[in-house]
């Protein structure tokens, strides 16, 4: 039995089915790639495990407690956070003031009425992001306003704001599109990192190859909405299927 | 100070000291001359100020923080006054209860219109909170008004009759709103040579709830709530993946604003005792709107500067007259005289709102931070000039 278990979950926008029957269970601990050409419902299935869609038809099951028809946040505090394809900060707050407020929704849940106390004197809060911002090797930018950084240092950003929420499960939708090759290698190094040192679940999206057999423990290939096949980096990589279904997508 | 840092210390006593020598600070001409029509410290005036200021500064909470533009925000200020008027007509003329009540009021009925407005975001609660003011105000004009159940007394307003009930008035009270027998309209002349300044009571009532809610709005911006307000404005998408409900942030958010408004009304309500249907008006909304950006969006001083700004252009240009512009213009040959009249006379009197329409558009392109960032330029310019002199030879004071 996975941390993540999804049953046959279909989802249809007008006459294109988007997702149809995917299954799909993800071990605790483990670093669980979800590959596919373009259009093949990545990004679909994630939205419909933490929220921003309700699937059709099927199930998810998130440590045992069902996530349908709960609203982002409250899937968000059961232990589940999201990295975007492009990076979602809070641009015109500061980098210290992005890491405090996943701090604080960690320590207060969802909603707490705190209007007469200073910020910078909720000292667990306080100490816990800039411990953060070590671990992200980005303490010296703690006073930077967040839009103005590079886009591999709001990357960084937005996976500590993530982490301060000490999630079980981290979801990233293709984290290094976009990326130079440095930022790129900077980024595997970093998951590899949270994964090693932390108890944590990863699941990952990804669409470059280089990433994803750096990374991943267990690999699913998405293809047109469903599961092609689901086996460990090795097995993939000589899948007859799998090529085909990339060699498809060059071919078109 | 009061668990404030060193800036936040000094903005909160350079606004309690400019308000308690307001009757000096805006009174700098000599009651006889000519320059004495620029004076502004007169009870009502100053009142109009701090009022204003205080509405502005809740409103500052909901739209300079979490971004939502509300343009319904003069209906909790008018509830707050019928509500303040009601305790006058039933019970006491102590302002107490009844600015106690015009918070109150004013609050419930933020509570409902702004979970309503609130579900949806953008031009689109702007628009619910207008539709909302509008129909408040339609009730108050005409609706809630007529022979059966009158509540509002229509378009003659909401005042105190001799024949209301009044239930704890005693004769040895003043027969106007008073504060524990201190009436909101005694007033202290001090003549100095040929100035003249006013205390009154009504002012300093206000003046001292203006410091207190200006207190508590620099708290709530320090505060964790604030900082979650200010991240609904930035990212709402990032807010709900973090775990974070947005949506009883800006519902507390709008409250407290509605209460600051009704807070306003009930003043209003306390300094004179009726309250009318216009002041709830879509026109009156715009005005707060206009007031915190002229002032500064977001930041703790712009929406008083603004709103002093405004009442007191307010009360110079619409009191300026064809009569007075001869005078100034007297010393022009008779043809160039009438002519810049004729070219002046559009702005003022009841063109006041035309010379608002100017400056406010000038404020939004030069200075799109407000007054407040036309004072932050300065301070620079003077700051660098300062420098530029003294090329380093000297050591400057920090700060
Ligand atoms: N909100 C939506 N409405 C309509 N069609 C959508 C929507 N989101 C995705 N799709 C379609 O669903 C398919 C899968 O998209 P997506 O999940 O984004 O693919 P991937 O992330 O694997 O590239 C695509 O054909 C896409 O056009
Ligand atoms: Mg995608």
């Amino acid at each position: 039995m996975g941390i993540l278990e999804v049953k046959d979950v279909g989802k249809r926008f007008g006459g294109l089915q988007a997702l149809g029957d995917v299954n799909l269970s993800v071990k605790e601990n483990t670093v669980h790639a979800i590959i596919g050409p373009n259009g093949a419902g990545k990004s679909t299935l994630l939205n419909c495990l933490v929220g921003k869609l309700i699937p059709d038809t099927g199930s998810v099951m998130f440590d045992g407690q069902s996530v349908l028809g709960r609203s982002p946040h409250e899937i968000n505090q059961m232990g589940i956070s999201r990295v975007f394809q492009t990076p979602e900060i809070f641009g015109d707050l500061s980098v210290m003031e992005n890491m405090m407020i996943p701090c604080f929704a960690k320590r207060d849940g969802s909603f707490r009425m705190r209007a007469i106390e200073n910020t910078m004197r909720e000292k667990d809060v306080v100490e816990k992001a800039e411990a953060m911002l070590v671990d992200m090797n980005m303490a010296d930018k703690r006073h930077m306003n967040a839009a103005s950084m590079s886009r591999g240092d709001k990357r960084r950003l937005e996976i500590g704001m993530c982490l301060a929420q000490e999630p079980r499960l981290l979801l990233l939708d293709e984290p290094t599109a976009g990326m130079a090759r440095a930022d790129t290698n900077n980024t595997i190094d970093l998951l590899k990192q949270i994964s090693d040192e932390r108890d944590i679940t990863i699941a990952i999206i990804e669409h470059d190859m280089h990433v994803v057999f750096s990374l991943a423990q267990r690999i699913t290939v998405l293809a047109q909405g469903t599961p092609l096949v689901e086996d460990n980096p090795e097995n993939i990589k000589g899948h007859p299927k799998v090529r085909e279904a990339y060699l498809g997508e060059t071919a078109a | 100070m009061l668990g404030l840092n060193n800036k936040d210390t000094k903005l909160l006593i350079a606004v309690a000291v400019l308000t308690l020598l307001a009757p000096f600070i805006l009174n700098p001409f000599p009651a006889d001359s000519a320059m004495a029509q620029f004076n502004a410290g007169y009870p009502d005036l100053m009142q109009r100020f701090v009022i204003f200021g205080i509405f502005a500064i809740g409103f500052n909470i909901l739209f300079g923080l979490t971004g939502y533009l509300s343009f319904g925000h003069a209906a909790f200020l008018g509830i707050g006054s019928y509500a303040a008027v009601w305790i006058f007509k039933l019970f006491t003329y102590n302002v107490v209860p009844a600015i106690a009540l015009a918070v109150i009021m004013a609050g419930l009925f933020s509570v409902v219109i702004g979970y309503v407005s609130l579900r949806r975001s953008g031009i689109y609660f702007s628009i619910l909170t207008l539709a909302f003011a509008q129909m408040s105000f339609a009730l108050a004009y005409s609706v809630l008004s007529n022979p059966k159940f009158n509540l509002t007394n229509g378009e003659t307003g909401l005042q105190v009759y001799s024949g209301d009930l009044q239930m704890f008035h005693r004769d040895s009270l003043p027969d106007l709103p008073h504060l524990f027998g201190l009436s909101m309209r005694s007033t202290y002349n001090l003549d100095l040579g040929a100035w003249s300044f006013s205390f009154n009571a009504g002012y300093y009532l206000c003046a001292i709830v203006l410091m207190l809610v200006f207190y508590l709005s620099i708290r709530i911006f320090r505060s964790p709530f604030g900082l979650m307000l200010r991240a609904i404005k930035s990212n709402q998408t990032r807010m709900s993946y973090t775990g974070l409900n947005p949506r009883p942030h800006t519902l507390a958010a709008f409250v407290i604003s509605g209460m600051y408004a009704g807070l306003a009304g009930g003043l209003m309500a306390a300094m004179d005792p009726l309250a009318g249907a216009e002041r709830m008006q879509w026109t009156a909304s715009g005005e707060v709107v206009l007031m915190t950006i002229l002032g500064g969006t977001g930041t703790l001083i712009g929406p008083v500067l603004g709103a002093g700004f405004i009442k007191y252009f307010e009360n110079i240009f619409s009191k300026i007259n064809d009569s007075i512009l001869h005078e100034w213009f007297a010393f022009l040959p008779d043809g160039l005289e009438n002519f810049m009249v004729f070219i002046v006379h559009p702005f003022i009197g009841k063109g006041w709102h035309l010379t608002l329409g100017i400056l406010f558009m000038l404020v939004v392109i030069f200075l799109p931070g407000g007054l407040v960032e036309g004072g932050q330029r300065i301070g620079k310019w003077i700051k660098n000039r300062g420098k530029a002199k003294d090329s380093g030879a000297t050591t400057e004071p920090a700060e």
